[in-house]
């Protein structure tokens, strides 16, 4: 995962700084299957390896496939990026280990999940339990959010070609029509 | 990539089965790893696939703009939807308890609506980002 970071950093050719933010996120996702996170994984390898990569492949198609060379200096942002790298590992120095039972997420609301999931909603995969009941509030949050972002694309790029079949890339619309959308 | 006569097989022959495989991602996630999310994911990747192939002109054949924009407002609508018939049942807002006889029996039924509603809008927002980025003639 590492060498990937780095390679996407250094490369120029954008095709493959796509490429290899794609075989990061799955070395990602098998990394939360380690972690026995079977859901979070599958949402990272369909979303992250998946759909943004060919996002990223159709953004490519349409602009270039090469970075232009930046000539600023790179010092200050490094600082910035090393200060706010070396205060978050300063964080996880305080938090418990990884796994130990008297941790407080353990401790406090997963036990709660586990006992009582099955006899007040009663499917065996807690998650989905967690995601669409306990924390539905949340989960409709989500949705509006990725609701948003396609209205979102839409309202930037979706208009201005054919007003009455958005989307479709038909001929260039002719002044007039240009001047109604 | 009108012409590779392999990929436009074998694109073919892979499309429903990615479309069932999603289906089974919808409505096995009480079960087993997956949901909403993924599954819509999965649903939009067979329409892009077939877009890549085949064309988006006749992708949009198949999924016509006016549907996708359609399925994008109806999946958060059954979301909400969903939310407000447990208040007209008299729970409240997103209480799945009171939609059926019994509780569990009324949050399955939550759970699965809901569920639906995500997969509905996920899969419409991505045909509908990739479809429009793919559409730009530039």
């Amino acid at each position: 995962m590492a060498i990937a970071a780095f390679g996407i950093i250094k490369l120029r050719n954008l095709f493959a700084v796509v490429m290899l933010s794609g075989i990061f996120s799955l070395l990602a996702a098998s990394l939360y299957v380690h972690l026995t996170a079977v859901d979070v994984a599958f949402t990272e390898a369909s979303v992250g390896a998946g759909i943004s990569t060919l996002l990223m492949l159709a953004t490519l198609a349409i602009t270039g496939e090469y970075e232009k060379k930046h000539t600023t200096s790179d010092l200050f942002p490094l600082l910035i990026v090393v200060v706010t790298g070396a205060a978050l590992i300063y964080g996880t120095l305080d938090m418990p280990l990884y796994g130990a039972a008297d941790a407080p997420a353990n401790l406090h609301l997963i036990p709660r999940f586990i006992e009582q999931s099955g006899t007040e909603i009663g499917i065996p995969n807690i998650v989905t339990s967690v995601l669409a009941s306990y924390r539905g509030y949340d989960t409709l949050g989500e949705t509006v959010v990725i609701f948003t972002a396609a209205i979102g694309v839409l309202v930037l790029l979706g208009r201005g070609r054919n007003r009455w079949r958005p989307g479709i890339s038909a001929d260039a619309p002719s002044k007039d029509e240009e001047n109604e959308v | 990539m009108n012409n590779h006569s392999i990929l436009r097989v074998v694109s073919k022959f892979m499309i429903p089965f990615i479309l069932l495989f999603a289906l089974y991602v919808q409505f096995h996630g009480d079960f087993g790893p997956g949901g909403g999310f993924q599954a819509g994911v999965i649903f939009a990747a067979a329409f892009i696939l077939y877009g890549l192939i085949y064309g988006i002109e006749n992708a949009r054949k198949v999924l016509p703009a006016t549907a996708t924009r359609l399925l994008l407002a109806a999946g958060v609508l059954l979301y909400v939807g969903t939310g407000l018939f447990g208040i007209f049942m008299g729970g409240n807002f997103l209480d799945y308890n009171v939609l059926a006889a019994t509780a569990v029996g009324g949050q399955h039924l939550g759970i699965l609506l809901v569920e639906f509603g995500v997969g509905t809008t996920v899969a419409a927002t991505m045909v509908t980002i990739f479809f429009v980025f793919a559409g730009q003639d530039f």
